[in-house]
């Protein structure tokens, strides 16, 4: 047997002895999530359980280095161990800006003491992170950020707002972008992090057409920022969030996949027998779902391996939350006037229609669609132009 | 293991991509259709490839060939349809040989060496309407002692006029519609009581109608079981249908490639029409499409070499994808060529009328749609 075959078994087995199995069902909403922090409230003792498991073993975070609370994992074995978690049905002990975007910004830009500091807090679901990046007058114009950070010799003096702050009032830090120079638009920008509870931070959650609040307005009143709390270089801010963007933007496509693997129209055989052109249709949609399912396994193998375009993550953002968005079309549409019930127990409380409006926002954060091909046409195809 | 292609199939397309590029560009294709050559390929051509050994790609080592797969052969068919290049490759080497592996090992004495050699060309006789609708077979083949007697008619065999071989699906037993009852003929074409009628098509290819008339075969033209044909034909129309899907993404990338070329060259109010957002746009989505195709392609050649059970289902859908992102290539690159795009002497029309071909060839992508959803239970 070889060493990763070897390792295949001893997972599985692991997975089978030490994953409870409350955590092996797939997860009807958010709240099934385990997202850590402070303020997290455990749904069930397994919860806990599975995430204090996995921490400790470090699969929260297979591939970080062990030093900082991971894994210590090769890609190979990361995923394999991604295999057998979804074999098993497994799920995720731990959804995490920190994990997704902060972490791998911090080791590729953080101290040795900030990466020995924080990474261990994300790995263990410690603290959880909001980013700090929109504003109202700077959407996909990001450059154009306002919030002030001003230099106050051992620290910064925070002023400004924030918008579109997910989940900013369950977040216990937040790691946010703040110009430190009005004179230079890129290069005037610093990566900042800092604890929610410091004086002067406000929060105040933004009602969407689903219903719910995921996102936050914040307000920063005179806020101060010690000044070993950046990350990266004073006014580089602006290639951490970039490269942090690539991660997010990896992590949203992956939205198109839906829950995993199944046909759509698979689950809808009664309605689509009736239903000649939405069965059609629904068909074409899984040829779609197939290809982006293919499309990705490439696009990974690819950037793990070094050879895939920098910019090619913008591209799969992009196709995968189009994806996504009409997934979402055909399940109200299949579902006809029962997918309409905003309130009822039947219904999940309207989990469909609230969905389906949820994912309206996945072509317009992270960046919008018309951003992302814009993206694609200038550094991919090097079309002409500014 | 990924999907990517291994150092060996890099090898393979820095060889082939080089040699097609001289040896049969667009160009070579304008010159066979323009002297009104009556073959439909270069006969010269196609004994290169045999000296390449290309034309065993499929066909195991033991019996002559390079015993390569669905991948390699991919490989091949994206140059041929990147250089819109005129060859019996899909129906001979790839499909044909394919379904032979299901022949007796004395069929298989006969005619794999000829292919080979570059010595054999096969002809497809499945289709007997104009859509591909491969288990309503008429076609009849009635018991007569230990043989067969042959009536009825097969449309778009590609190079039927000239195959030496035809591989024909006939009805032995049941019903029209019924896939039960079929079996797979290996028919020389000079047979007695073969009558073909030769058709140019958009795209410059010949195809056949094939009429057979009280046709006599011996026993042992059947390939795999008598009324078990369903079974070969499956492999036969498999490797056929992903092999097209793979000239699929030659002929949408080389069409995107020359469009995309052409909006950094073309100017017009000053600007390089490439800085238009309005087709900056279209254009990066094209490229999406393209490379989701190109991705799912690779996916189904995979399973496909692998004996996997999930191979059919992303074959068809990979037939279908190749199909709807090298169709919005070549009408993407027309429009965006402008005027020039409706000329002759501009290639980006030759692509348009390839694709059209390639789309109906071995299932289009509403039968092929319509597989998916039969093979996901709805």
């Amino acid at each position: 047997m070889t060493n990763l075959e070897t390792f295949r078994t001893e997972t599985r087995a692991w997975l089978e002895a030490n994953c409870p199995k409350e955590m092996r069902s797939s997860s009807n909403s958010e709240q099934d999530f385990c997202w850590g922090g402070r303020k997290w409230v455990f749904t069930c003792p397994a919860q806990k359980q599975w995430l204090e498991v996995m921490a400790a073993k470090g699969w929260t975070v297979p591939d970080w280095p062990v030093a900082y609370g991971g894994g210590g994992l090769s890609s190979e074995e990361t995923k394999i161990l991604k295999q057998e978690m979804f074999k098993l049905g497994c799920r995720s002990p731990l959804n995490s800006f920190g994990i997704w975007m902060l972490g791998p910004a911090l080791l590729k830009f953080g101290t040795e003491e900030q990466k020995k500091h924080y990474l261990p807090q994300i790995a263990r679901g410690e603290i959880r992170w909001c980013q700090g990046y929109s504003e109202p007058g700077a959407g996909s114009d990001l450059v154009s950020l306002q919030t002030f950070g001003a230099d106050m010799g051992d620290h910064w003096l925070v002023n400004g707002q924030k918008v579109w702050t997910s989940y900013a009032d369950q977040a216990d830090w937040i790691f946010c972008l703040v110009r430190t120079d009005k004179n230079d638009k890129y290069r005037g920008i610093s990566f900042l992090l800092f604890d929610m509870e410091t004086k002067g931070v406000t929060t105040k959650p933004i009602k969407l057409i689903s219903g719910s609040s995921p996102f936050c307005e914040t307000f920063f009143d005179d806020v101060k920022v010690p000044k070993h709390q950046i990350v990266g270089e004073l006014n580089r801010g602006w290639d951490v969030a970039k490269y942090l963007l690539g991660h997010e933007r990896e992590m949203i496509s992956g939205g198109g996949l839906g829950d995993g693997l199944a046909s759509l129209g698979a689950a809808h055989e009664g309605v689509l027998a009736q239903e000649p052109i939405l069965r059609a249709q629904m068909a074409m949609f899984d040829i779609e779902s197939m290809t982006f399912r293919a499309h990705s396994e490439k696009f990974l193998d690819e950037w793990k391996s070094g050879k895939a375009h920098p910019a090619y993550s913008n591209l799969m953002k992009y196709i995968g939350t189009e994806l996504n968005k009409k997934r979402h079309e055909l399940i109200m549409a299949v579902g006809g006037s029962d997918a309409l019930e905003w309130e009822s127990e039947a219904s999940n409380q309207g989990s469909k229609p609230r969905s389906w409006l949820r994912t309206k926002a996945n072509s317009i954060e992270g960046g919008t669609s018309e951003v992302m091909l814009n993206v694609v046409a200038k550094r991919i195809l090097e079309m002409p132009g500014a | 293991m990924g999907i990517g292609h291994t150092q060996e199939q890099n090898m393979l397309k820095d060889m082939v991509a080089p040699f097609l590029a001289e040896n049969a560009p667009v160009k070579h294709m304008r010159n066979l259709r323009d002297a009104d050559d009556k073959i439909g390929f270069s006969r010269g051509l196609w004994k290169q490839f045999a000296e390449l050994g290309l034309t065993g790609i499929l066909i195991p080592e033991t019996e002559g060939g390079l015993g390569l797969g669905h991948v390699e052969a991919g490989i091949v068919l994206e140059q041929i349809g990147r250089n819109l290049t005129p060859s019996p490759f899909l129906a001979t080497a790839v499909a044909g040989a394919q379904a032979l592996k299901n022949a007796s090992a004395e069929m298989r004495g006969n005619w794999y060496p000829k292919i080979v050699s570059g010595d054999a060309i096969i002809g497809l006789a499945i289709d007997e309407s104009s859509k591909h609708r491969p288990q309503a077979v008429e076609l009849i083949a009635e018991r007569m002692g230990n043989g067969f007697r042959l009536n009825g008619s097969k449309q778009f065999v590609l190079h039927g006029h000239i195959a030496d071989l035809l591989l024909v699906s006939a009805r032995t037993s049941g019903a029209t519609d019924e896939e039960a009852g079929i079996s797979l003929f290996a028919i020389a074409r000079d047979t007695k009581g073969i009558e073909v009628q030769t058709d140019r098509l958009v795209d410059s290819q010949i195809s056949a109608r094939i009429s057979f008339e009280n046709v006599e075969l011996n026993g042992d033209a059947v390939i795999g079981d008598i009324d078990g044909g369903w079974s070969p034909l499956q492999r036969l129309l498999n490797a056929g249908r992903i092999g097209a899907a793979a000239e699929m993404i030659g002929v949408g990338g080389g069409a995107m490639d020359i469009t995309f070329e052409y909006l950094k060259t073309r100017k017009q109010f000053d600007h390089f029409i490439g800085e238009f957002q309005a087709l900056q746009h279209r254009a990066a989505h094209l490229y999406g499409e393209m490379e989701g195709a190109r991705a799912i392609v690779l996916k189904a050649q995979h399973l496909l070499d692998d004996d996997d059970s999930r191979a059919e289902l992303f074959v068809a859908a990979a037939k279908a994808k190749a199909g709807l992102a090298a169709n919005l290539a070549v009408r993407e690159g027309v429009q965006m060529h402008g005027g020039v795009g409706m000329t002759d002497e501009f290639d980006i029309g030759l692509y348009m009328k390839r694709d059209r071909a390639l789309a109906e060839f071995f299932g289009d992508i509403n039968f092929q749609a319509n597989r998916v959803a039969l093979l996901n239970g709805y």
